[in-house]
């Protein structure tokens, strides 16, 4: 039976059935309302509404005070100081916050299922038995319930911590109010004000935005273009050992990039590293790669370059054998030219099936602190900068905050900046690329 | 006229000759020129050189004598194991509700996935390191290993989503008429099925702790629980080039069974990453 017929006779049903009666639903959802289970008693269900009576009756007596004094706790950070942990107090709001969006949830859920069952008793129907509602309830859960160990390591690893350092960005958490021995105290939005508006902070935040800007383009463009060049140059049908060329061109990718990175700081070494000796030879002083912000930061985008090629080499590899022969067979046959053929079929495929992965990248490298940190410690040192130095990105400048500084609040604060960048720039192309709204259509 | 079309294109076919000789030769070039560092007799960056007069292993030899350095190998072993098992655990039945029910809240879902994994752990370390504190789980493996796991859960899943969205229906619905449950159709279906995909999240899972330097130094603090990036950092944090050829030693043991894992399994990584990324 389809929707529509289904639709049609639950509406002559419902003329059928008894005038006096219909607005049992309302009743059900109110008594559901008024407390948990007394809906489902009303319709009938009696197992049902027992368990959701003791369920509220658990909730009410063993939870709500402790949520009422966690969320207390969430709004007043502490009062006393040694007696009180702000950061303790913080989290246990977090939790509780969550918690009580899951009781709501649940609480919605049950007047939602008694107004339902009283629509069906309006209609003339009976409402479900226990044993079948439990089915229903795991036909439509399962997704739920297979759903439920990665979405709670998921909350409580990734999402609990994030909202944690949001909410340390609005607050004055830095050495001077550091529990235990002092209370913290939400300060609004003073943390971005002064990040954004005062002094050297603003001039520093601006140098390392724009830095961590100009890095993120160059990194990924120039790793992205050598790695299609090469993967272009090794299409070619003439050329051969390609099995070979490809193991060995792959070598950067395979190494861990953590001891690739710190075999780079010793090959750049100013004084003795390999770079400049080979430079030595060939007539050209002493570069300094470490000590200088233009040539540190040449030394990042080249050691990237190094690292990050092969990816890209491989991924325009898979992309390029999977276009049809036929395309160029055809472009063949019209009389077009290797360029035509390159511009007009290769470039656009490719470009089509990199977005994503483009996009991915340069959020990677927007944050790519390990680069940043263990190439140069983001140096050289830079004065009057906040804390920042000469190649420190946003991600690491953050670090340095939080370890050098104490200065929790900025750190926080700035961090969510790094957030909204990071979020906004993914969620806009996400949307537009294709793949992601054909994904419905594929199901 | 043809014949100079033909030597242009002999010309092309050198010079592209010579500049993939010239990429290969610096793609190789920082791994022999570490693994010559190591063979090198005296201590410091200052006084190596790729190819040493008097080579010598004596420095393999120290850090299974004098240091912690096999600690460290067994500790990223044991680490990157269990991430892994966890990992594909989770993402298994995360991506499995993904790709084949359609469920309310699937597409936020799906979005929230997307935003979360654009963010490394890091950005909430101070979190973090609160949280782990209060559940008593600083400087132990569970404590790093449930950081690991739940920071890659999101991506993770995706790329197996992806894959599994490429596995046609057709054997599941069969199987669904003649009454397999849905358990079954995971395990006995999909996940044969999948398998390239997952010898990908699992080894990426595993490798993975071997590299990661910042959350292990934040979490593990007694140099017995460390992992080997920490270690091996701690080689030449202070002065650089102390410790040179020690470090270079142990970056090659470190780096070498990884880098042979990757170039043998170089085409199911790459098809993992591949499909699994551009579709979905």
């Amino acid at each position: 039976m389809g929707p529509r017929t289904d639709h049609v006779s639950t509406g002559l049903r419902r003329k059928a059935s008894s005038q006096k009666s219909a607005n049992r639903r309302y009743m059900a959802a109110i008594l559901s309302t008024i407390y948990m289970g007394m809906g489902q008693l009303y319709n009938g269900q009696w197992a049902k509404g027992i368990i959701f009576i003791l369920y509220h009756t658990f909730i009410a007596i063993t939870s709500i005070p402790v949520l009422v004094k966690n969320l207390r706790g969430l709004i007043t950070l502490g009062d006393a100081p040694m007696k009180d942990n702000s950061l303790f107090l913080l989290v246990y709001g977090i939790v509780s916050v969550l918690l009580l969006m899951v009781v709501i949830g649940i609480y919605i859920l049950n007047i939602r299922d008694a107004y339902k069952n009283g629509e069906l008793r309006d209609e003339g129907q009976k409402p479900a038995g226990f044993i079948r509602s439990v089915r229903n309830l795991f036909d439509t859960g399962y997704p739920y319930l297979i759903l439920s160990p990665g979405l709670m390591a998921l909350t409580a690893i990734t999402f609990l911590p994030l909202v944690f350092s949001i909410l340390i960005g609005f607050t004055n958490y830095d050495l001077y109010h550091s529990p235990p021995g002092n209370l913290m105290d939400w300060v609004g939005l003073k943390n971005f004000h002064q990040v954004l508006t005062e002094g050297s902070w603003a001039r520093t935040f601006r140098n390392v935005l724009g830095w961590t800007v100009l890095w993120t383009v160059l990194s990924t463009v120039t790793s992205f273009g050598l790695g299609a060049f090469v993967a272009i140059l090794l299409n070619n049908p003439r050329i051969r050992f390609k099995k070979v060329i490809r193991t060995v061109l792959i070598i950067p990718w395979a190494i861990p990039g953590f001891t690739s990175i710190l075999v780079w700081r010793g090959l750049l070494n100013t004084n003795f590293g390999a770079v400049n000796q080979l430079l030595a030879y060939l007539g050209v002083p002493a570069i300094p790669w470490f000590e200088n912000v233009f040539w540190a930061r040449t030394a990042l985008v080249l050691v990237n370059l190094w690292l990050g090629f092969p990816y890209n080499m491989i991924l325009v590899t898979g992309i390029l054998q999977s276009i049809p022969g036929d395309l160029y067979e055809a472009a063949r046959v019209d009389g077009a030219t290797g360029w035509q053929k390159f511009r007009q079929i290769t470039l656009p495929l490719l470009l089509f099936s990199m977005a994503p992965l483009l996009i991915m990248q340069f959020a990677y490298n927007f944050n790519n602190f390990n680069l940043i940190y263990l190439l140069n410690d983001g140096g050289p040192a830079i004065f009057g900068q906040q804390g920042a130095g000469g190649t420190d990105i946003l991600i690491s400048w953050v670090f340095k905050l939080t370890f050098n500084l104490l200065k929790f609040n900025y750190a926080s604060a700035i961090s969510l900046i790094i957030f909204m960048i990071i979020a906004g720039l993914s969620v806009y192309n996400f949307r537009r690329t294709k793949s992601f709204q054909e994904e419905k259509m594929l199901q | 006229m043809i014949k100079s079309e033909k030597l242009r294109g002999n010309l092309g076919l050198v010079l592209t000759y010579l500049f993939l000789i010239v990429m290969m030769v610096a793609a190789v070039f920082p791994a022999l020129w570490i693994f010559g560092s190591s063979l090198n007799p005296g201590d410091s960056l200052f006084s190596t050189s790729i190819i040493p007069e008097r080579a010598t292993w004596v420095h393999y030899k120290e850090l299974f004598t004098e240091m912690d350095f096999p600690i460290w190998f067994w500790n990223s072993i044991k680490v990157g194991l269990s991430t892994s098992a966890l990992v594909l655990l989770l993402c298994m039945f995360t991506a499995y509700a993904f790709s084949r029910f359609d469920f309310y809240g699937r597409k936020s879902g799906l979005m929230t996935i997307l935003v979360l994994q654009m963010f490394p752990g890091m950005m909430s370390m101070v979190a973090i390191y609160v949280v782990l504190n209060m559940i008593g789980l600083l400087d132990t493996h569970l404590g790093l290993i449930l950081i690991y796991a739940g920071g890659a859960v999101p991506y993770q899943s995706w790329l197996m989503k992806g894959y599994f969205d490429t596995l046609p229906r057709s054997l599941e619905e069969a199987a669904i008429i003649d009454g397999a449950s849905r358990w079954t159709v995971l395990w006995r279906i999909l996940v044969p099925l999948s398998l390239p995909i997952i010898s990908v999240v699992a080894i990426f899972n595993f490798v993975a702790p071997f590299g990661d330097y910042l959350l292990a130094r934040l979490i593990l603090t007694s140099p017995e629980k460390w992992t080997l990036a920490v270690g091996l950092y701690d080689f030449i944090s202070g002065q650089f080039g102390k410790h040179f050829t020690q470090f270079a030693a142990g970056a090659v043991l470190a780096a070498l069974p990884i880098t042979i894992l990757y170039l043998l399994l170089q085409n199911l990584l790459i098809s993992g990453l591949t499909q699994g990324s551009t579709k979905g």
